[in-house]
Formats: structure tokens, sequence, C-alpha cells
């Protein structure tokens, strides 16, 4: 197939993947509205007392039901939730596939300009969520990961759109691929993250429909765990690339500034976590605070700021 | 030891005398507390961020000086607390001095309570272990020396007493922490050390031309503070060549495809010449000094002949891009030696040059496809070189000179813009400008930075160690065999990882209940 054509091809599935993660979304909010409703209490109602100094210990991992009396939730509603996840694998497929048609239409790395590395990005936040959910049930993530990717990808489409073509000489090296895919991973967890840290602020005390403040916490804990030494990767590849390219490893160009601000953004929560009435409440704070300088660094530091980063370019 | 153990322990060493040694020992420890060490992290994200949003001398210089220009009382006071280098300042120098010494305070005690529990042999068992977040319980005829045979075959760490068993596993989680945070350290020495020892220079060369690496032959040098002029590295070069390809057609028609400098090296005075492609991510090093390609431009030859017939200047002018998809270049000539009066020409070159509608000339293609140059303005008169101040080659006169000149040709004087090998006469016999040629100019980075290796070996040691503490879990598994029944139990010692371990737990429960034979 011809480059143009692929090129095409590659918007269409982008549209497709909007469409499917939007209906993905609606099925998962439909689960959230109409499922089951739980209390906010921990599985094990008391921590016994363990004799050895045992630290901090295990908490409850599996999400608690609420006491009996409550009302059965329709049955439609388990269903919809797995529908959400069927559909957004489907959507998934078709994110990778933008992205694939796109490398092969401009033949290098198809991360080369901000439309395609938010294309790229809401596909790895889609993904940290579907992996995740492989082993952990954190459905009720779904609605607020997809609409994310959809409104990501919307974005892309209609704002940051950049036709295939090559890039710039800089660009056109095989640090892209390492660098700015860790970066893209990393970024994809920390989506995740965030996500289950906007619903801890929400989640009242009470029984609700989210699982318990505990579970929320723990998956954004675990989303950062794996996300910040990739980023931590990410930024020294960075440095390494600017080795190689502009003759220096580190020059507090604005790009690196927000890097470095978001690394020890992450940093200090990983630090409030672990200082004692920090936990919780505060250390969300802290982590959503570092996710919005993600966020800035991404998209803000582009729009706002000029540097030697190439991705300015709108 | 947890943190708020650690914290409670050094806490609990009394209280605070109001002796010096007191109030010392208390600004320690409120120092290496977690509390502090987390405020210093915030202070230090939050005092980064005015050097993104301000211009920094050491990134973007010209934009500084435009901000001294356009709002001066305000850069005045962005100087005052150091805006303008932040990552230089006093202050933020302080904010990293104190979450280093914060570091140090930290790891110090860290490492000595690790040392310690290295040694240290697993806890005994607890009593009960049913009371365990995770226990189990079956009957068999297994052994103490079996069971810890067993758990060291899944590397436990394991000690034995009278019917039963404790074992620990996943040290690397703590050493994984110091030596991320010991990393840490050494990065910041690493950087240190760098600044101090390394420098960093400009240069633009023209086709044809040479370079040989001293200090007088940059156009702008940046040494650190240990650098004399006799460590620079003594190597040469000649830019024989330089080719740049663009894309052609479609939308991003005439963006910059590839470009490469041609290059004979010289490593030492005398060395063999060698030849080096030189390309954008190809730097070229020579014993730790790395040059890089960072820009090119046009380099339009011109001969000045003067109103004696003499030739008052031959050679290439670097331009100044002006337009960056089109190159579109301005060039200043000056014959300072042209006589009766000196003679100055501003120019602008067209690398390809086509004619608009209205008239006039554009160019249309980065690439020197038809190369042209348009004359805006010739003058005569003292171009104000002789003052002893420093000039710019791209300024044709300093504005006061500027003012004292005479106007030879302006404008629409020279209608069609000159090709290859034409000239345009100057009127009243003042002389003649000839384009004789084009070539190219490339400008360069060169740096010497004797802390980069270091401080990717620490880099690369606190990524690893990172990934170590934060996937490693702590956990401990006790085994009490007593008539015939056998009881294990166990525990994280890692937060939020009880998910993991419970099958880990459930793995080790079906090692240690397997028959002999087939255990494993
Ligand atoms: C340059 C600044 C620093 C950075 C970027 C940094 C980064 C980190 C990170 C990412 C972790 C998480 C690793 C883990 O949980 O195992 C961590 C843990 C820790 N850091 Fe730092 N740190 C810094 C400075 C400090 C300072 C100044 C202290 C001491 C006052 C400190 C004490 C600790 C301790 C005790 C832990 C272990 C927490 C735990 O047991 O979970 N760090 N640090």
């Amino acid at each position: 197939m011809p480059a143009e054509q692929l090129a095409e091809v590659s918007d269409l599935f982008v549209v497709g993947a909007i469409l499917l993660y939007l209906f993905s979304m609606i099925a998962f909010a439909a689960e959230l509205a109409f499922g089951r409703v739980r209390a906010d209490a921990p599985a094990v109602p008391a921590r016994r007392p363990v004799a050895v100094g045992a630290g901090a210990d295990a908490a409850p991992d599996e999400p608690v039901e609420a006491p009996p009396g409550d009302v059965e939730p329709p049955a439609w509603a388990a269903k919809a939730g797995v529908a959400g996840l069927a559909l957004g694998w489907v959507g998934w497929a078709a994110n990778l596939a933008a992205i694939l048609t796109r490398g092969l239409a401009v033949e290098r790395w198809p991360w080369g300009n901000m439309y395609e590395f938010v294309v790229a990005l809401c596909f790895a936040a889609v993904t940290a969520f579907l992996v995740t959910q492989v082993r952990y049930n954190v459905r009720f993530l779904g609605s607020f990961v997809m609409i994310a990717a959809a409104v990501g990808l919307g974005a892309a489409a209609r704002l940051l759109y950049t036709s295939a073509g090559p890039v710039v000489p800089a660009l056109d090296s095989y640090w892209v691929a390492i660098h700015v895919s860790a970066a893209v991973l990393a970024s994809g967890l920390f989506v995740v993250g965030a996500a289950s840290g906007g619903l801890y602020l929400v989640r009242g005390d009470g029984p609700s429909r989210l699982p318990s403040r505990a579970d929320l916490e723990r998956v954004a804990h675990r989303a950062i765990v794996v996300a910040f030494p990739l980023w931590t990767f990410a930024v020294i590849t960075g440095a390494l690339w600017a080795d190689k390219a502009w003759g220096r490893y580190w020059g507090w160009d604005p790009k690196e500034v927000w890097s470095f601000i978001t690394w020890v953004a992450y940093a200090a929560y990983l630090h409030a976590r672990a200082t004692g009435g920090w936990r919780g409440r505060p250390a969300t704070i802290i982590q959503l605070v570092a996710f919005a300088c993600l966020m800035f660094n991404l998209i803000g530091v582009n729009i706002f700021l000029s540097g030697l980063h190439s991705y300015a370019d709108l | 030891m947890s943190v708020d153990e650690l914290e409670r322990k050094q806490a609990a060493k009394g209280p605070v005398g109001l002796g010096g040694m007191g109030w010392l020992r208390w600004t320690w420890r409120t120092l290496t507390s977690m509390k502090t060490a987390l405020i210093l992290l915030f202070l230090f994200a939050l005092a980064s961020v005015p050097g993104s949003l301000v211009p920094q001398r050491g990134v973007d210089p010209d934009k500084v000086a435009q901000l001294y220009e356009n709002d001066p009382t305000l850069a005045e006071w962005y100087d005052r607390f150091q805006l303008f280098d932040v990552f230089t300042s006093v202050w933020f120098a302080a904010i990293y001095l104190l979450l280093f010494t914060s570091l140090i305070g930290c790891i110090i005690p860290r490492t000595s309570t690790y040392l310690r529990e290295l040694r240290r042999r697993p806890p005994a068992a607890p009593r009960n272990l049913s009371r365990l977040p995770h226990s189990a319980a079956f009957s068999g005829d297994l052994t103490v020396e079996e069971a810890a045979r067993r758990l060291r075959r899944r590397r436990f760490r394991v000690d034995t007493g009278d019917g039963w068993v404790s074992a620990e596993k996943g040290y690397l989680r703590e050493t994984g922490n110091l030596v991320f945070h010991i990393s840490l350290l050494g990065l910041l020495v690493a950087v240190g050390f760098g600044s101090l020892y390394g420098y960093r220079g400009n240069v633009l060369v023209v086709e044809g031309d040479g370079f040989a690496n001293t200090v007088a032959a940059y156009d702008r040098f940046i040494p650190g503070s240990q650098v004399s002029a006799e460590s620079l590295e003594p190597f040469a070069f000649q830019l024989t060549d330089f080719q740049a390809t663009y894309q052609v057609e479609g939308e991003k028609k005439g963006q910059e495809l590839d470009y490469s400098a041609f290059l004979r090296v010289n490593d030492a005075p005398g060395a063999a010449e060698r030849p080096y492609e030189l390309k954008v991510n190809e730097p070229l090093e020579i014993n730790g000094t790395q040059t890089y390609l960072i820009g090119h431009g046009y380099a339009p030859v011109f001969r000045v002949t003067d109103g004696k017939g003499e030739v008052a200047y031959e050679g290439p002018v670097p331009c100044l891009i002006e337009d960056k998809p089109t190159y579109t270049s301005g060039c200043v000539v000056k014959a300072p030696d042209a006589q009766p009066q000196q003679l100055g020409f501003l120019l602008r070159f067209l690398p390809t040059s086509v004619p608009l509608v209205d008239g006039s000339y554009a160019s249309a293609f980065p690439g020197a496809i038809q190369p042209e140059v348009q004359v805006l303005g010739a003058f005569s008169g003292d171009l104000g070189m002789r003052s002893g101040k420093p000039q710019s080659v791209y300024e044709l006169a300093p504005p006061e000179a500027m003012s004292k000149l005479t106007p030879l040709l302006m404008g629409t004087a020279v209608p069609k813009p000159l090709a290859v090998g034409q000239s345009v006469d100057l009127p009243q016999g003042a002389g003649k400008l000839e384009f004789t040629g084009v070539k190219e100019w490339i400008t360069l980075q060169i740096a010497y930075d004797p802390g980069r290796v270091p401080a990717l070996v620490f880099a690369a040691l606190a990524t690893v160690s990172i990934a170590l503490s934060l996937t490693i879990r702590r956990r401990r598994v006790w085994v009490r065999v007593k008539d015939g029944t056998v009881e294990v139990g166990g525990l994280t010692r890692t937060e939020g990882s009880a998910a993991g371990f419970a099958e880990e737990f459930d793995d080790i429960v079906k090692v240690l209940s397997a028959g002999d034979k087939d255990a494993r």
C-alpha cells in the first residue's frame, strides 16, 4: 500500500478507536452506576496483633461487598462491565493498528511529533489499564481511563494533527525508540495512578459503588511504583540522547526542567507514603500534583514554552 | 525497621538539652527527618519552575537580552533574584545542598541499621502462627531440617530452633533503596565535577576552513573554573564539504532530511589525517572531547573591487538565517580596506530564488538550486571598525557609525538579484560587488565533560536500584513442627504487596507439604 493510503488508514483507525473507547466508557459507566455497592471497610475487620515487629503490614486485597440487606444489582450490570472490557480491547487493537500503519506510512518510529505522541500515550494508558485488569479487578477505573483516552485521541486528531511525513534529522535516531517509548509507557501508568487517585479523593467514607479507599490507594500506588523507575529510565535515556544530539546531557531546557519536576514530585509522593501522617489524602494530593506536572510537560511546555525539543513544533 | 520506627527510635534518645550540643543534635535530627526531606523535595521541584518560565542565560541568552530591552526594570528585579540563572543560583544551591545533607543524614543511620540486619538471623517464630496474615497447617512428617532445606532452596535466609524454622527474604529491597540514594549523591558529585573541570564552546566553520582546538579559535567559550588553556585536547580538523538533503515534495516540502559535514581530522599535532563524516546525533569524539554538528547555513562568496580597481575583499561571508523553512538569509559584506573610502553591503541570500507576481523575489526552497543575492543597500564611509570595540560580523556598523554612512545603492536600485558570476557596479565609480560562488557553514559545539561517564554510571545504578527497591518485597515465613502437624505462617514487611505474596505463600506451603520425593 502506498504511504498516503496507509496514513489515511491510520487516521481511520484513530477514529475507530475513539468510538470504541467511548462505547467502552459507557458500558463501564453503566456497571459502575448500577453495580454492587461496597462498604469502605477493610476486609479483615481489625488488624490482629502480631507478635513480631511486623511494621507496615499487609492490607486486604479483595474489595469487600456491602453487608447483606442491600438490593441486588440488576444482572446486566456485571455484563455491561464485561462488554466494556471487550470494547476496550477492540479499541486498543484499533489504536495499536493506527500506530502501526502510521509507522509503516512514515517509515520511522511513529512518535515523532505531538500528534503521534499523544496517540501513543492514549494507547499506553489503555494498555496499562487492560493489563492491570488481567490480574487485578480494576474495572471501576474503566470508564475514567476510557474517557481520558477518547478525549486524548480526539484532541490529538482535532488540534494536534500533523500529516504523515519525515522528522527533522535530530529526531531521526534510535533513541526515539528507547526514550520516547519509556516516557509513553510510564505516562500511561501514571494515568492509571491518577485515575485511581482522583477516585480516592472523590469517594466518601460510606458505602459506595467504588472500591474501598484502601483499594483505590493501593491501585494508584502499584501503578506509580512501576511507572517511577520507568520514568527515571526515560529521563536518563533522554539525557543520553541529548548528549548525542546537542552536546550536553542536561541543559535545563524547559522540557528537561519539567521532566525533572515531575520526577521529584513523584519521588515526594513515594516519600509521603513512607512518612507517618502523610499517607492517604495528602499523599494522593501530591500524586495528583505530580500528574499535573507530567501533563503540563506533555502539553503545556510545547504550547507555552519554547526549547530545543522539536516536539514543540505543533 | 520501618522509617517510622527508625525515627521514633531517634526521637526517643532523650529530650533535647538546651546547651549548644542539644541544639545541634536537634537541628541535625530535624534536618534528617523524613518530613524535612519531603518538604525539601517539594521546594526542589518548586524552585525549578521559574527556570522554565523565565529565560535562562545558559540556555537562551538572546531572550534574556530581549527582556532587558523590553522591560529593564523587570529584568533588573529578575536579575536581583538570580532568576536568569536559576540552576546556578545561591538559593537553588541552598535547597539542594540541604536536601543532600539530609540525604547523607538519612543514609548513614540506615546503612548501619541495614548492615546490622544483614548479620542478624531471622527472628524467632511467634507463638501463634495462625494469627499471622498468611497461615496454613497440614499434617505430615516434615522435619525442621527438611523444611529449612526447602526454604533455603527458595533462597530464603533461614534460622532453625527447637521445632521451628524462621526464614526471611527480600533484603535486596533495602539494598536497592540505599544504593539508589547513594547513587543520587554520586550523580550530584559527578555533575559538579564535570562543571568544574569541563568546558563547552561554539564555533562556526565555513567550507574549506579549518579549526584547531584552542581557546582563541572559539566564537564562544565557556570553561569550568578549573579549566586552563593548556588542558584543551590539541586536535584540529578541516571542513572539506557539507551536504544537506531536503524533502522535495508534499506538505513537508523543504524539511531537512539529513545533513553531513565531511571533515579531515588530525587527532593530535603531527598525527595522520583521517576523514570523518560528522552528522547530527553522531558526534566526533577525540579523547573524551566531543564535537557536535549543531546547525548550518550559507556563506556566499563575494569579491569587492574598490574605486581604485583593487580587490578590497574576497571570500565567503556567513549569513544569518532569517527564515528557516526557505533558508532565506541576511548577509553583511564589509570591505574596510577599500579606497578611497570603506565599503559595506547589506545583502539577502536566496538559495532557490523565484520571481513573484509582484516583481519581487523570494526563496522557495532551502537547497541551493538557484542561488541569488539581493542587494539591499551599499554604503561608503567609516564602518567604525577602528574604534577598537568588538563588532558583530552580522552588523554593517555600530548604530552611531551607521547614520554617518553614505548610501550608494538602496532598495530598488538593483531590481534583479545577482546570480553566481554576476556583479553590480557602484555609482560614481566607487567600485564593484561580484557574487562569485556559494559555500556553506556549519556551527559546532565542542564539549569536554569529565563527569559525563561517572554521571551515566550513577544514573544507571539509580535506575536499577530504584526498580529493585520498588519491586522486591521483604517477607518472612515461619514453620512450626509439632506432633505430626506442620504450621506455616508468613507476612510481608512491605506495605501493599500482600496480593502477590498470597500466591507465593500458597506455593511455599505446597512445596513444604509435598512428599519428600517430589519436593523440589
Ligand atoms: C534527592 C532527593 C531524593 C530522591 C529523588 C529520593 C527518592 C526516593 C524514592 C523514589 C524512594 C522510594 C523507594 C522506596 O520506597 O523503596 C525513596 C525512599 C526513601 N527515601 Fe528518598 N529520595 C531523596 C532524598 C531522601 C532524603 C533526603 C531522605 C532522608 C531524610 C530519604 C529517605 C528515604 C527513605 C527512608 C526511603 C524509604 C521509604 C520506605 O521505606 O518505603 N530520601 N526515596
